[in-house]
């Protein structure tokens, strides 16, 4: 038994009407990786926010022990300076400022009217060849990518002389190589005795890297595992997660009667909006059949978002050539109108980015998409309707809400999703193009998403499911595209797909390249 | 108790408006609240509510804002002046030029800014100093009058009252017909939400504001009726507010604007023609500030090159203290309305009292910044 560097002891927060954390206990050993898994709104985030001085002491009822003292933190500052620094989900870099001046912002080398750039950058070099990042400390923070991004973020911690290192949902971006390089560094900190406490929703990770598991739930501490040996399995961690074993993780598609083609795409060619010389996506060609999901694997980056958002009505690239079929006729759809008449819908990836509008309510961003159905003589909303409307998609789809007049910006994860889905089910597609449908979403909401894609197909739709996680798409999907820079580089049957067939199509294709 | 708070919380700006006006009332010895001052204040800001409904359409998209609008106002002042004073044009066909010219000017701003998508500021600065250079050179510099008496009467005149006596009983009517109007829509609003299965507001509260804003238009109503009645000024207000509130609270047209300046990105991504959003907006802004030169011209008789300054200075203001947001996607017509009418006050308050025109614009600038702090703190959420 090694010594307890940080302990929090019956932490109680509440919201105004919600008790957010319920007697929460957790007790981290000094040189461990210990990890906070439970569902979206399980209290993680909060009790991380509290432990780092986000909410200030007496915000909150109960103590934190750290390092053998009692402490009261009133700010972010005083966290950090006793060596607790957190990176949250949502990067804090400053895109236009190169990678050293976002690690010493807030923390600047030389005097406060002249600063020392030699030494900043000098700095800056060694702590990132400590994170294996050999990009010079010169280079903009936008010109790298998102998994760089993340590493700049834990070279930051270290500039703050790190004792304690959080992690809130590290790999939610990354893609699988960049999260496994970035776990190893996790673990090659702890030989080193630096503690971490990593928050995650990806399972696999949690029992590659951690030695503890607590588990919460609806803001109380459920049990901690021990995973020193690392033989704790998914399936486990998952039951103390939903209070459940979910002995299927995916539902049970019903035999399904798979029709006609209802899309086919010949020798789809993008160029890069920037670049035009660069192609994005290569002479794709695929079809989908109703009644059909078909799945589109690939690493981040493949240009799979690419494809699909160039299909949907080109909103995406440039110079784009091709041929598309709808039910066996070429149609050219030149602009998002025209591909939602077209019967296409595209869920984005991005339900904050481009998916929602979040400053309005549910009933307003139900029916955004074919205001048409909504609309009386010349443009005049039926309110009434429009409040049936959103009221029948947030029962069949069971999303929790007061009402459909909250707004979308107050939901959790799980059911802004859902919103999202019941927005595009109500134009009433024959082609869903789901963009990482289940992304950052927990365990028990996914089911329940996958159980919808289910239902959808049943009704004869003809889907088309991208997704980074494995998995799911093994598990979800009749049929398999594999994806690599912008070119489809396999096919596979349901029954013959496996993740290593997928993943040797991808690095064989990179091989050859 | 809680109702209360949250009814005082929602319209935070008309109680501080209340606040003002008693304050004013008070100072100025009851002067502001005399039949004549009332009449006045609402001719002499007439054009401050119509530009501020239109500054409304496009910052709701986003924060954009027209800077050209003062300038448009004098240019199209010029134009109705040399053609009605100078050429002795019959005044029909000169508003409908004037109209016409103001929406071109609007579509060749929007075509800037929505399609081009040169940033609004950029292009309406150079509208500003555009239209204002023209508008000098129509003028070569000087005033026009007097306009025609025909053209005058349309933007100042008063309704006639057939009945006669000391009071406008004509006045006393319509404003009885706004209320009865106003509490049969908010009773059928309520019955028909009840139907529907919303959840009701409180019958107190909106028993309050109904009561309130009832007792607010006869209040006036009445003041306006013991000087000459209902001005026609007040009149084009009405339609003017009474359409672009049903615009954006009742139409697809509306919605569109609220959602590109909620999130752009998403509103294309649903099939949304942001472009055409941006360019209508803009478009629209600039045919009423060719409705509010129109107005201006007609009440000061003249037409001036210097006509229109920091008008949109004003519209800006009135938007941001009727509670708009900076970014776009929030803000409702009637709070615009709310925030011109505020400015108004301010301005014919301090002048009545007598404060020192310097210090006038001091006081209104720090005036400003507390009542939109005001709202900005009241409105922001706890915990």
């Amino acid at each position: 038994m090694s010594r307890i560097l940080m302990e929090m002891k019956e932490i109680t927060k509440t919201f105004p009407g919600v008790k957010a954390l319920d007697h929460v206990n957790l007790c981290v050993e000094a040189g461990e990786i210990h990890a906070l898994v439970g569902e979206n709104g399980a209290g993680k985030s909060t009790l991380m926010n509290i432990l780092s001085g986000v909410y200030p002491y007496g915000s909150y009822e109960g103590e934190i022990i750290y390092d053998g003292k009692r402490c009261e933190f009133q700010k972010i500052k005083d966290s950090e300076q006793k060596g607790i620094v957190i990176i949250h989900q949502e990067l804090a870099l400053v895109p236009y400022m190169t990678i050293g001046e976002n690690m010493f912002l807030g923390n600047e080398r030389g005097s406060r009217y002249n600063l020392n750039w030699n030494a900043t950058f000098r700095e800056a070099e060694e702590l990132l060849k400590r994170v294996g990042l050999s990009e010079p400390p010169q280079t903009l923070v936008k010109d790298i990518g998102v998994g760089k991004q993340q590493l700049v973020e834990i070279a930051k911690a270290l500039t703050k002389d790190v004792k304690l290192l959080i992690l809130d949902e590290p790999t939610a971006s990354l893609n699988e190589s960049d999260s496994k390089k970035l776990l190893d560094l996790l673990l090659e900190f702890k030989k080193k005795g630096m503690t971490s406490i990593i928050i995650s929703h990806k399972l696999n990770e949690i029992s590659y890297v951690a030695d503890k598991i607590t588990v919460l739930r609806d803001g109380m501490t459920i049990e901690t595992l021990d995973n020193r040996e690392h033989v704790i399995d998914e399936n486990r961690i998952i039951k103390g997660m939903v209070g459940r074993e979910l002995t299927n993780r995916f539902p049970a598609r019903e035999n399904v009667k798979i029709g006609e083609t209802g899309m086919e795409i010949k020798n789809w060619t993008v160029h890069h909006p920037l670049v035009p010389e660069r192609k994005v996506v290569d002479h794709v060609n695929m079809y989908v059949r109703r009644g059909e999901v078909v799945g589109i694997s690939g690493l981040m980056g493949a240009g799979r978002t690419e494809f699909a958002m160039s299909i949907f009505g080109k909103s995406y690239g440039v110079n784009i050539s091709g041929e598309m079929m709808l039910n066996g006729k070429e149609v050219k759809l030149n602009s998002v109108w025209q591909a939602i008449e077209n019967k296409l819908a595209y869920i984005s990836e991005d339900r904050k980015g481009n998916g929602l509008i979040l400053s309005n309510s549910i009933r307003v961003n139900t029916t955004l998409a074919k205001m048409d159905k909504v609309r009386r003589f010349g443009g005049v909303i039926d309110k009434n309707k429009e409040y049936e409307v959103a009221e029948s998609y947030k029962e069949k789809l069971k999303t929790k809400a007061t009402s459909v007049e909250q707004n979308v910006g107050n939901l959790s994860g799980g059911n802004q999703q859902k919103v999202l889905l019941g927005k595009w089910m109500f134009t009433e597609p024959d082609i869903m193009i789901l963009d990482e449908p289940t992304r950052g979403i927990d365990v028990g909401a996914k089911y329940e998403i996958y159980c919808i894609i289910n239902s959808l197909a049943k009704e004869g739709k003809s889907i088309i499911m991208i997704s980074s996680e494995l998995p799911e798409i093994l598990g979800m999907c009749d049929r398999i595209y594999v994806m690599d820079q912008g070119r489809f580089v396999g096919e596979l049957e349901r029954k013959e797909a496996t993740q290593e067939k997928i993943m040797a199509m991808i690095l064989k294709h990179g091989a050859s390249q | 108790m809680d109702g209360v708070k949250k009814v005082l919380k929602k319209n935070s700006m008309l109680f501080v408006l209340l606040i003002v006006a008693v304050f004013f009332g008070w100072k100025t010895e009851g002067v502001l609240f005399d039949s004549q001052n009332v009449t006045n204040l609402i001719a002499q800001n007439g054009h401050v509510v119509i530009l501020a409904v239109g500054m409304l359409m496009c910052i709701l998209t986003g924060g954009n804002i027209d800077l050209s609008v003062g300038s448009i106002v004098a240019f199209i002042g010029a134009v109705a002046g040399k053609l009605m004073v100078t050429y002795k044009m019959n005044f029909v066909p000169v508003i409908a030029i004037c109209l016409v010219l103001g929406v071109l000017i609007g579509m060749w701003q929007g075509f800037w800014i929505a399609y081009i998508r040169i940033p609004s500021f950029i292009v309406t600065l150079a509208g500003m100093l555009l239209w204002r250079g023209i508008s000098l050179i129509i003028l070569d510099g000087l005033t026009i009058s007097p306009f025609p008496d025909e053209f005058k009467v349309i933007f100042n005149s008063y309704i006639p009252n057939p009945f006669g006596g000391s009071i406008n009983i004509m006045c006393m009517l319509i404003a009885i017909i706004v209320c009865l109007f106003y509490l049969f829509i908010s009773v059928k609003g309520r019955r028909d939400r009840k139907k529907q299965g919303y959840t009701v507001e409180n019958p107190v509260p909106a028993f309050m504001r109904a009561a309130v804003t009832c007792l607010v238009v006869l209040l006036v109503a009445f003041r306006m009726a013991q000087f000459q009645g209902l001005s026609s000024i007040l009149v084009i207000l009405a339609v003017v507010v009474g359409i672009y509130t049903y615009y954006t609270s009742k139409t697809v047209g509306g919605r569109y604007l609220y959602a590109v300046g909620g999130n752009e990105k998403a509103a294309k991504m649903s099939g949304v023609n942001t472009n055409r959003v941006l360019f209508l907006a803009f478009t629209n802004m600039a045919f009423l500030s060719a409705v509010a030169a129109l107005v201006c011209v007609a009440r000061f008789n003249s037409a001036a090159p210097a006509a229109g300054k920091n008008y949109e200075m004003d519209a800006i203001a009135s938007c941001y203290i009727g509670g708009a947001s900076a970014y776009g996607g929030t803000g409702t017509v009637m709070g615009a309305v709310i925030g011109a009418i505020f400015m108004g006050l301010l301005n014919n308050g301090m002048s009545i009292m007598g404060v020192d025109s310097n210090w006038q614009q001091a006081i209104k600038g720090l005036v400003l910044l507390g009542a939109v702090a005001f709202d900005v703190i009241s409105n922001r959420k706890k915990g």
